[in-house]
């Protein structure tokens, strides 16, 4: 077996873990290559049956629209149930403070809405595309990870995980965070969406875009979103996103790559990782994941 | 490409996330920019080189005490092969992280502090990891540097560690001189160590024999979940989705199904909704059955001539993980893959002594103890030993209560026979 469907059978696997110990999971689904990888991992694993669980998308208010028209198609072709719940609504209920600056980010406030709706619909069990590849308190946490009644991880007091046995045991009110893709990396699942032939959203190949070129030389995309000033700088560039998040804070890459070919060449090449690249709210400080995790993040 | 998981196990401050940071490094597998954190890091420090360790130590409490808490995972390829690399702590306390770092390797490397040699924490981590099946050891003897790449002292240590390796008969041992924080024989051959003519680290992690190892051919697979469409164009549809823990399977096989004994035939095996002839480990597959049996998730399917134990009671060797002793006449849960089953641990045979690797009696089991028992189960388990099969024969116990893994569970016995005798009082260890 190559190491891809060594992968393959390791999600696939966990995935009908969750199926089979959990009565009401969800499937945490942004619109990106992740979720977008492992919802083809949910059709191996249940077809020709439905989804075990329905498509939650958080959605921040801040996306670009090829994501979330690539999402409706997406959930309407697949024929299963997509849930929507807006950041918006709940800085409006809950009284919230939206975030100022020049590039106000929604991605700490996500975590309200994430937190309402697993209360809402009483998940018991959400399933996440985050790989432990992508950053330092990522690369700690289990596949199965417990969290409090108040979405909190406790990275110190994290059960053993032992073999592939995966024990979803919780109290009324807990949850789990499973994480099936826990193990692969940024070019496995570029090689993933290779082999399976995945559509994907356009705004992941070489396009021009207005974008504002930031101090640190990054440029992110121009969106109604961001409160510029006179002197920032705006230019029109060849570019592609590696990750697609929340636009105020998820840079582009300069790039001409017009196929998945293209980029898996472009990342073979690349000295810079995914998060360094293209995130601006992690190097807020060093534990900013991390802390962020404690608070029921995703 | 294949994938090596290897672990990286030893004391404290041996070294082990400065081994991994240089691993990661001289192999050019660390991005710009987590380089250039590290880099200003120097910087507030004024330190004279890189911190490599703080690639892999990412929580907040572990960059406090300068310690490895928790297991971290690191990846990286090679033109080669694939890395999957698991740092797991050293300090005693957090012992149960260890196994939890071991129960997914295939390779273990002990380091070794050249100043100290062989002590305690090499000896438990080598038990535990030879314990969980880990065929294939590294002996990093590392600091090399803090005692003048001096000779004597490594074939010292690895004379020492020979011993340990011939209790435990463990299978391979290869011993490697290092220096993790100058990079001597990490990935390139060091110029400091020239009495040294053996494979760096990385060229022996690139070489080493190991995906053919554990893979036993008595084939098993279990139950995880059945699917059931019931619509119009698949209205009788029943598909029994679960992995192929071992073996192969072949689509037309005469097949029994566990602990209920049933027969029928195995009319299709189904990959991604595609028919195929035969599938083996560790594929997730759907079997389609001839007949129209009650089969639930935690049931085993196996070939008519497959033997696997069907068992009520058993002995298994366990890690005890919780702070709370375990006693016996303790009632819990084991979870045995996709089964789970009540049961209760009536006996504690023996504990072993980490140091001389001796059993001795005891009436319980502490955190991070190593014991053996026997366990009655509410149900049969379709069971297999940890010798001969590393997963069937692994399941953890969990507490009914909380929910809490309490500890990891290792099969050392299902032969009925053995359970009419009497309790044996053995002085010397066996696993």
């Amino acid at each position: 077996m190559d190491y891809l469907d060594r992968l393959e059978a390791e999600a696939i696997h966990i995935l009908r873990e969750v199926a089979g110990q959990f009565e009401r999971p969800a499937l945490l689904f942004s619109g990106g290559k992740d979720s977008i990888a492992l919802t083809r991992l949910a059709e191996k694993a249940f077809r020709p049956g439905k989804f075990p669980f329905p498509l939650v998308h958080i959605d921040t208010g801040h996306n670009f629209q090829e994501i979330i028209d690539y999402r409706d198609k997406l959930a309407a072709s697949l024929g299963e149930k997509l849930i929507v719940r807006k950041v918006e609504d709940t800085i409006r209920e809950r009284g919230l403070r939206e975030p100022g600056g020049k590039f106000p980010s929604r991605n700490p406030l996500q975590t309200y809405t994430l937190l309402d709706v697993i209360e809402e619909f009483e998940f018991d069990a959400c399933i996440g595309g985050a790989r432990r590849d992508e950053e330092k308190a990522r690369a700690k946490e289990r596949i199965f990870s417990v969290r409090d009644d108040f979405g909190q991880w406790d990275p110190k007091r994290q059960r053993p995980e032992l073999w592939n046995i995966y024990n979803g045991r919780i109290q009324k009110g807990e949850n789990v965070r499973v994480f099936p893709i826990s193990n692969w990396t940024e070019l496995d699942v570029w090689n993933y969406i290779q082999r399976e032939k995945i559509e994907l959203p356009e705004i992941y190949f070489s396009h021009e875009r207005q974008c504002v070129v930031l101090p640190s030389g990054q440029l992110l995309g121009l969106s109604e979103h961001l409160n510029l000033d006179d002197t920032d700088e705006i230019v029109s560039r060849r570019v592609r996103f590696r990750t697609v998040g929340d636009s105020t804070c998820t840079a582009a890459v300069e790039s001409d790559a017009h196929s998945i070919d293209d980029i898996i060449q472009d990342l073979l090449l690349a000295k810079v990782s995914e998060r360094g690249a293209t995130r601006l709210d992690d190097n807020l400080s060093e534990t900013g994941m991390e802390d962020r995790k404690r608070n029921g993040y995703f | 490409m294949d994938i090596l998981r290897f672990i990286t196990c030893g004391s404290v401050d041996d070294g082990k996330s400065t081994l991994i940071g240089r691993l990661l490094y001289d192999s050019d597998s660390v991005s710009l920019d987590v380089l250039a954190t590290l880099e200003k890091k120097r910087t507030a420090t004024n330190g004279d080189s890189v911190d490599l360790a703080l690639l892999t130590d990412g929580l907040k409490a572990e960059r406090e005490q300068g310690i490895t808490i928790d297991v971290a995972h690191k990846y990286f390829t090679t033109p080669r092969r694939k890395f999957i690399i698991t740092d797991a702590p050293g300090h005693v306390q957090y012992t149960r992280n260890m196994v939890t770092g071991a129960s997914n390797a295939d390779l273990a490397i002990v380091l070794v502090d050249a100043r100290q040699g062989v002590i305690e924490q090499t000896r438990r981590h080598t038990l535990l990891a030879s314990l969980l099946g880990i065929r294939h050891f590294v002996l990093a003897v590392n600091k090399l540097d803090l005692v003048g790449y001096d000779e004597a002292i490594f074939t010292k240590i690895v004379a020492d560690y020979q011993a340990i390796a011939e209790q435990l008969k463990l299978a391979s041992v290869v011993a490697i001189p290092l220096s993790a924080l100058h990079g001597d024989n990490i990935v390139r051959r060091s110029k400091h160590i020239p009495w040294y003519d053996g494979p760096s680290l990385l060229e022996h992690l690139e070489s080493v024999p190991v995906a053919a190892d554990a893979n036993p051919s008595e084939p098993r697979f279990q139950v995880q979940y059945v699917i059931r469409p019931q619509t119009e164009e698949l209205p009788d549809y029943r598909g029994y989705a679960g992995r192929i823990q071992s073996g192969t399977y072949h689509a037309g096989d005469k097949v029994r199904i566990w602990p209920s004994g049933l027969e029928t035939v195995l009319e299709t095996i189904e990959v991604n909704q595609q028919a195929v002839a035969s599938a083996a480990a560790p594929q997730g597959v759907i079997l389609r059955l001839r007949d129209d049996i009650d089969i639930s998730r935690g049931d085993t399917i196996v070939p008519f001539n497959a033997h696997p134990a069907v068992v009520r009671e058993l002995e298994a060797t366990l890690c005890w993980m919780d702070e709370r002793p375990l006693r016996a006449g303790r009632k819990l849960l084991v979870q045995h893959h996709s089964a789970v089953v009540k049961a209760a641990v009536t006996t504690i045979l023996q504990k072993t002594n980490i140091e001389t690797f001796e059993s001795v009696g005891t009436d319980e089991a502490k955190l991070n103890d190593i014991v053996r028992v026997r366990l009655k189960t509410a149900l049969p388990l379709v069971a297999d030993d940890y010798l001969n099969n590393r997963d069937t024969g692994a399941f953890i116990l969990v507490d009914d209560q909380t929910g809490a893994t309490l500890a990891a569970g290792l099969i050392t016995t299902t032969d009925p026979e053995y359970f009419t005798q009497e309790v044996p009082v053995e002085a010397t260890f066996s696993i």
